[in-house]
C-alpha cells in the first residue's frame, strides 16, 4: 500500500469497481479500499438487473454471473389478483438475477487487471482535510493506521456510508426514506421459472413490496422491505417475511438469511466537494420506487471516473470542476428516472390496499405491445383519473 | 445507553445509514454504537430488520 495515488476508491462494490476500472484504464494510479475481507460477500442483495441497463457495460455476459434469465413479472395485489407481465409483452423488462458473489468480484477483478490496486480488511476511518479539501484518508489496515493521499477520492462505500460525512456532507437517510430489508434464499419452493413476482399491499408490506427472484430450478430469493416507520418490536422486516414464507412456502428450506438498508430518498443535494465524488448508494442513488442500484452504482461509478481523470489532467480538481459529474448525472437517464420515481413512490406509498386493488384490476386484462415499467404507470394513469387525484402530478413526467 | 445484541446483528448497516449522530460503526462482523455521542433518539432500534439494537439503562 503506496502513501500516495492519483485515486483513491472507498469501497469495492459496483460503483467503486467501475470508477476504480476506468482511472486505471485512463493510467491513473488508483486504490481500492474495501473493510470486508471479501469482495461481494455476504452479498446484501436481491440480485436483479435488467437486460439493457447491464447490457450498457458489457458486450457478452459471463454465464457465471447469472443465476437466471427473467423473462416475466407478476404484480399480485392485496386481493389476490394478479397483474402478469408475460414474455411476449416483457419487452425491455426482461433481465436477470445475477450472482453477485461472483459479479462484484470479477468487477473488482477487471478494475484490478486494469492496473488499480486493491486492500481488503482496509477501512477508512478518517479523512485527511486542509483547507476544507479532501486531501485523502486515514486506512485501518490489520491493526495500523495508514495515512493514503490522494488527488481525488470517491466515496462509493454504499448506504452505510461515513467517509461523506468525515468530510462534512450529511448522508444520514430519514427513517421514513430507508426501507428496510430481510431476505431468505429459499430452495425446494413452487416457483415459476424466469418470472418475477411481486407482492404489494400495506398489511402485507407496508410501504414496500416482497420480491420472489428466481435463482435457479425451485430456488429463489425470497425478501421484504418495509418503510422505517413502520418497523417496530413485533412487526419488523423479519417478521413479515416469516409470516409470508410460512403462508405461501412452509415446506421450503432456507438456506441464507440476509438483511438490509435501502435509501428510498432523495439524491444528496449536491455529489461533490473539494477533490471529492459520491457514488451509488453512498450518494443515496437507489431508485426510490423499485430499491435497485446495482446500474445506478455502475453508471456514477464509470462517469466519476472519466471526471476525475479529466479534472486530474487539467490539474483542478476544485468542486466546481468536479461538477460536471453531479451535472450529468442529474441530466442523464438515470438522474430523470431518479426524479420521476421519487415522485410516483411518493403517491404510492400512500395508497390503501383497497386502492391499490382498484388499480391492478384496472390493467389486468391490459395487453401491451411494449411493457415498461413506464408504459404501466401510463396506463395506470390514463385508466384511474378519477381514482386517486395526486396521479394527475404525475403526467408531467410522462408528457 | 443503545446495546447491540451481537448474537442477533446481520451486520447490514441499515442503522448506520439512519444514525444523525453517525454514532454507530460497522466494523466487519462488529457493530459498536459509541454511547457517548449518542443522543437516544432510537432511530436505529426501530430501523433494524431483526431487532438487534435495543436501549438499556446505563447500569446494564
Ligand atoms: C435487501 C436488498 C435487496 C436489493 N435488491 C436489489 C436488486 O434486486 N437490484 C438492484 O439493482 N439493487 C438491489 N439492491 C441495492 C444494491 O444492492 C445496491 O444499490 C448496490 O450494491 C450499490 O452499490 P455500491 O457500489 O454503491 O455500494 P455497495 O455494493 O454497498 O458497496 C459498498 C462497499 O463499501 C464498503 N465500505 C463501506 N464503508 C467502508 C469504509 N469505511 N472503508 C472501506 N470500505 C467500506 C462496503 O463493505 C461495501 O463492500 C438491494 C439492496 C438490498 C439491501
Ligand atoms: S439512538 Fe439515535 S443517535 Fe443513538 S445510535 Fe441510535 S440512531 Fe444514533
Ligand atoms: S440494522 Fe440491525 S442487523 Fe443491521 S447492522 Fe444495525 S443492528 Fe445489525
Amino acid at each position: 500500500m503506496k502513501s500516495e495515488y492519483d485515486v483513491l476508491v472507498i469501497g469495492g462494490g459496483p460503483g467503486g469497481a467501475l470508477a476504480a476500472k476506468t482511472c486505471a484504464e485512463e493510467g491513473l494510479s488508483v486504490c481500492i479500499v474495501e473493510k470486508r475481507p471479501a469482495i461481494g460477500a455476504p452479498v446484501r442483495c436481491a440480485e436483479g438487473i435488467g437486460e439493457d441497463l447491464i447490457g450498457e457495460f458489457f458486450d457478452e455476459l459471463n454465464p457465471k454471473w447469472i443465476s437466471a434469465k427473467i423473462n416475466g413479472a407478476k404484480i399480485i395485489a392485496p386481493d389476490g389478483n394478479c397483474f402478469y407481465l408475460n414474455p411476449e409483452m416483457a419487452g425491455n423488462e426482461v433481465g436477470y438475477v445475477l450472482d453477485r458473489k461472483f459479479f462484484d468480484r470479477d468487477l473488482v477483478w477487471q478494475a484490478v487487471e486494469a492496473g488499480a490496486e486493491c486492500y481488503v480488511k482496509a477501512r477508512a476511518v478518517e479523512a485527511i482535510m486542509e483547507d476544507g479539501a479532501v486531501k485523502g484518508a486515514i486506512i485501518e489496515y490489520f491493526g495500523e493506521r495508514k495515512e493514503i493521499r490522494a488527488k481525488v477520492v470517491i466515496a462509493a462505500d454504499g448506504v452505510e456510508s461515513k467517509f461523506a460525512c468525515y468530510c462534512g456532507v450529511d448522508t444520514t437517510v430519514p427513517l421514513r426514506e430507508i426501507e428496510t430489508c430481510a431476505q431468505y434464499l429459499m430452495t425446494d419452493i413452487d416457483i415459476e421459472p424466469g418470472v418475477t413476482v411481486f407482492y404489494v399491499g400495506r398489511e402485507i408490506s407496508p410501504e414496500g413490496y416482497i420480491w420472489i427472484f428466481p435463482k435457479g430450478d425451485r430456488t429463489a430469493n425470497v425478501g421484504i422491505g418495509i418503510s422505517g416507520t413502520e418497523s417496530k418490536d413485533g412487526s419488523r422486516a423479519k417478521d413479515y417475511l416469516d409470516k409470508f414464507v410460512s403462508k405461501n412456502f412452509p415446506e421450503g428450506k432456507t438456506i441464507e438469511l440476509i438483511v438490509g438498508g435501502v435509501s428510498v430518498c432523495e439524491p444528496l443535494e449536491c455529489t461533490v466537494a473539494d477533490n471529492l465524488i459520491i457514488i451509488g448508494d453512498a450518494a443515496r442513488l437507489s431508485d426510490p420506487l423499485t430499491g435497485g442500484g446495482i446500474y445506478n452504482a455502475m453508471y456514477t461509478g464509470r462517469l466519476a471516473g472519466q471526471v476525475a481523470s479529466e479534472c486530474i489532467a487539467s490539474t483542478d480538481c476544485s468542486k466546481e470542476a468536479l461538477m460536471k459529474y453531479d451535472t450529468i448525472w442529474r441530466s442523464s437517464r438515470l438522474g430523470k428516472a431518479l426524479e420521476r420515481n421519487y415522485q410516483i413512490k411518493e403517491i404510492f406509498v400512500k395508497l390503501s390496499d383497497k386502492q391499490l386493488n382498484s388499480i391492478l384490476d384496472s390493467v389486468s386484462n391490459l395487453v401491451m405491445k411494449e411493457f415498461s415499467t413506464l408504459t404501466l404507470i401510463k396506463e395506470i394513469i390514463k385508466l384511474n383519473p378519477r381514482l386517486i387525484k395526486e396521479l394527475s402530478g404525475l403526467k408531467k413526467y410522462f408528457e | 445507553m443503545i446495546k447491540v445484541r451481537r448474537e442477533v446483528c446481520g451486520y447490514c448497516g441499515a442503522c448506520v445509514s439512519v444514525c444523525p449522530e453517525k454514532a454507530i460503526e460497522l466494523i466487519d462482523a462488529y457493530l459498536s454504537v459509541d454511547n457517548n455521542i449518542c443522543r437516544h433518539c432510537k432511530i436505529c432500534v426501530r430501523v433494524c430488520p431483526l431487532g438487534a439494537l435495543e436501549e438499556v439503562s446505563d447500569e446494564e
